[in-house]
């Protein structure tokens, strides 16, 4: 489904991610690890499309198309969907109303007829039963005021909605206590599909208790210097990043 | 009679004003024409505002001024069947709608009405003539000729424009419309008066529409007294869609009195040079007085909001918040000043100011001010330029939404903080969907025109959206 090969990206001149490979297959969750600046939201704004950010080599392929050539909106309109490390508070923009867009934009794209108000409220009802969102907040502008389990709550709402093929959470159990964290894992669960991957970034080994992923990558210095299993989480946690920074290959 | 004059210099209108004195001062009641006198001496003292006033720095009246306007001293309009020409779609809501045509009332039956309530609605002019006791009692008490240059100008030449006494305790339950329209085949200069009395505990909501016909240059100078007594409600409705070549001048007037609340909201569409101006007096206590303001503005468009808020007795609150999209070359200025007498304790003030700049040339100049001088208050003031949140715009559009649509999507946003003020909720879905339709680009000043003249192309507001 996504094929990235030896990418290279940077911001300002200054790289962040060197000769990156991943592979990512239908139905797998992958977890990205790793320590601070080592790249690892770089690489999910570089997914999604975040324009700051240059790719200065390599290819990334996506369910067959190149995807570097796609607009953000396009790459969302294709089923990539990007989880925020710290949602955007937009004033004045209802969920609703942005979500309805969102999904008509898609439906456009892909030759659908748009979804009708009453449609899209039954969604709507029958998705925030799924991921156990409180019904108010739907109505509210998005994120504004919202704490940060509510900011992270309603991405999952949005992924519920958009229904992706790859989804890309960055950092969505930073900022969160116990509880909105199994909410977000539950969410991300139900979501699993056959057909569908999830690519969960994250510093802590915490959130991999509650979504239990086919691989394991740790990231350091802009490359995957270690790939396992859900143990190289575990292992991780108890050794710390230092194990495996001294484990990698000078260069590698 | 009419009477054009190729620039428009002080010493030139004094010279109009004597020549035409008597029908100019015709229909008013004598004390009206002393107010008149007063004031024109003081236009003669003070003339024009140029930029070397500070509520003027960024504004020019100059260029304006140097047209050959011509001036109708005598109603030539009041038996036009007025929907002819023009249909409101501002809103659907039953209203009781009056027209001005050039700064004169129109009526089909009789240019005064009295409600069973006893409200009256109509000419100011036949106003004068029916009831002076009330003229009396208020012209001229609000407006400051001392202070504003063009209040005094005004006042100098009144004639006619809209009267509404509203009884004590009289709640009228249907907004009365007033809809302001130029058309003329050459220049005009026009001076419209407005007159508006809430009673006591009265609640009164005034839709007061400015719209142009006309491609021709014209500039008009209009005036509002309002005056709510003892726990009146005022909500007052600005809606402005002029041409390109209009010049309008708002100059808008509000006393309080105790407990009682003014919301005022402002939105400027089109308008080629527009300057309003409010000032709101609080001299008694346990008042609200609201203030907003939206501007969508491009090519050349130059639109300045200035507001003085007067708090003089305690417990009073005051709130402006102003905001504006600038396409183009366009100009905003705000200029919002907050004064807090000695004795206005315990007063809640805040003011804002926000612009949305979506080009390099496009400029706004805001210069909020607070003066306090009582130590117990609680006072704000804030004013922002800037673009749309490239973060913001990165967030929808990974949610699938093209650049275009997310824009528009912030950007009525935007706007929509202002227009979500609106009470009545059928004027605020209407008024929302035209400011939806201005940012898409889809409203013109045609729009509601019937003469479809096609002589020109419609001037509709075209935010460009590669520029931003």
């Amino acid at each position: 489904m996504l094929s990235i090969k030896n990418l290279s990206a940077s911001i300002n001149g200054k790289t962040i991610i060197q000769g990156l490979n991943l592979e990512v297959k239908e139905g797998e969750v992958h977890a990205i690890m790793g320590p601070n600046g080592s790249g690892k939201s770089t690489l999910a704004s570089v997914i999604a499309g975040r324009e700051t950010f240059e790719v200065d080599e390599g290819s990334v392929t996506y369910m067959g198309k190149d995807l570097l050539e796609l607009p953000a909106e396009t790459r969302a309109r294709e089923g990539i969907f990007l989880g925020f490390q710290y949602p955007v508070e937009i004033p004045g923009v209802s969920i609703a109303n942005f979500m309805r867009t969102a999904i008509n934009e898609k439906r456009k794209y892909l030759g659908l007829e748009p979804l009708t108000g009453a449609e899209f409220l039954r969604l709507m009802e029958e998705k925030k039963k799924m991921v156990d969102i409180q019904s108010k907040l739907t109505s509210r502008s998005v994120n504004e005021g919202f704490s940060g389990g509510e900011k992270k709550k309603n991405e999952i709402f949005q992924m519920a909605l958009l229904e992706p093929r790859l989804a890309i959470l960055d950092e969505t159990d930073s900022g969160l206590d116990i509880d909105a964290l199994k909410v977000v894992a539950k969410g991300v669960n139900k979501l699993r599909r056959p057909d569908n991957a999830t690519v969960v970034i994250t510093h802590y080994q915490r959130l991999l208790d509650y979504i239990t992923p086919d691989f394991v990558h740790v990231l350091y210095d802009g490359r995957i210097i270690k790939s396992g299993d859900k143990n190289l989480a575990l292992e991780l946690e108890e050794k710390g990043y230092d194990w495996v920074k001294k484990e990698a290959p000078a260069g590698a | 009679m009419d009477t054009t004059y190729s620039s428009l210099e002080k010493d030139r209108l004094i010279e109009l004003f004597h020549r035409e004195k008597d029908s100019i001062t015709e229909l008013a009641t004598p004390m009206v024409n002393r107010i008149r006198q007063h004031a024109l001496s003081r236009f003669e003292k003070n003339g024009f505002p140029t930029k070397q006033l500070e509520n003027w720095r960024f504004t020019d009246l100059t260029p304006l001024l140097n047209t050959e306007f011509r001036f109708d001293f005598s109603n030539k309009s009041r038996s036009m069947d007025i929907e002819k020409i023009f249909t409101c779609d501002v809103y659907d809501l039953d209203t009781f709608s009056i027209t001005l045509l050039n700064g004169w009332f129109v009526y089909k039956s009789a240019p005064l009405t009295k409600l069973d309530n006893g409200t009256v609605i109509g000419s100011l002019a036949k106003a004068m003539e029916v009831y002076p006791e009330l003229i009396d009692q208020y012209f001229g008490q609000a407006a400051n000729t001392h202070q504003y240059e063009l209040a005094a100008l005004n006042t100098a030449f009144v004639q006619d424009g809209l009267f509404i006494h509203v009884p004590d305790g009289v709640t009228l339950n249907k907004p009365i419309q007033l809809i302001n329209i130029v058309n003329a085949d050459h220049p005009v200069f026009l001076q419209p008066r407005h007159l508006i009395i809430a009673g006591k505990g009265s609640k009164i909501t005034l839709v007061h529409c400015d719209h142009s016909l006309t491609h021709n240059v014209s500039f008009t100078n209009t005036l509002t007294e309002v005056f709510a007594e003892e726990s009146a409600v005022v909500d007052h409705y600005k809606i402005q869609n002029k041409g390109r070549n209009s010049a309008l001048i708002t100059n808008t007037f509000i006393r309080q009195k105790k407990s009682s609340t003014v919301y005022s909201n402002m939105i400027t569409l089109n308008g080629g040079f527009t300057k309003n101006i409010l000032d709101v007096s609080l001299p008694e206590p346990d008042c609200r007085s609201e203030h907003f303001g939206l501007y969508l503005v491009d090519s050349n468009q130059h639109v300045d909001n200035q507001v003085y808020i007067d708090h003089i007795a305690p417990d009073n609150y005051s709130n402006q918040l102003f905001k504006g999209i600038l396409d183009d070359e366009a100009k905003a200025v705000f200029s919002g000043k907050v004064m807090v007498r000695r004795h206005a304790q315990h007063t809640i003030a805040h003011q804002n100011n926000k612009n949305i700049l979506l080009t390099d040339e496009a400029k706004a100049n805001t210069q909020p001010h607070l003066e306090i001088y009582a130590d117990d208050v609680k006072c704000s003031h804030g004013a922002t330029v800037g673009q749309l949140d490239p973060e913001a715009m990165f967030y929808l559009r990974s949610r699938g939404l093209c650049e275009r649509t997310a824009r528009q999507m912030m950007m009525i946003a935007f706007a929509g903080e202002v227009v979500q003020k609106i009470s009545i909720e059928a004027l605020q879905e209407r008024i929302q969907h035209l400011v939806e339709k201005r940012l898409r680009g889809e409203l013109s000043i045609c729009d509601q025109c019937m003469l479809h003249c096609n002589s020109k192309e419609p001037t509709a507001f075209n935010i460009d959206m590669s520029k931003i």
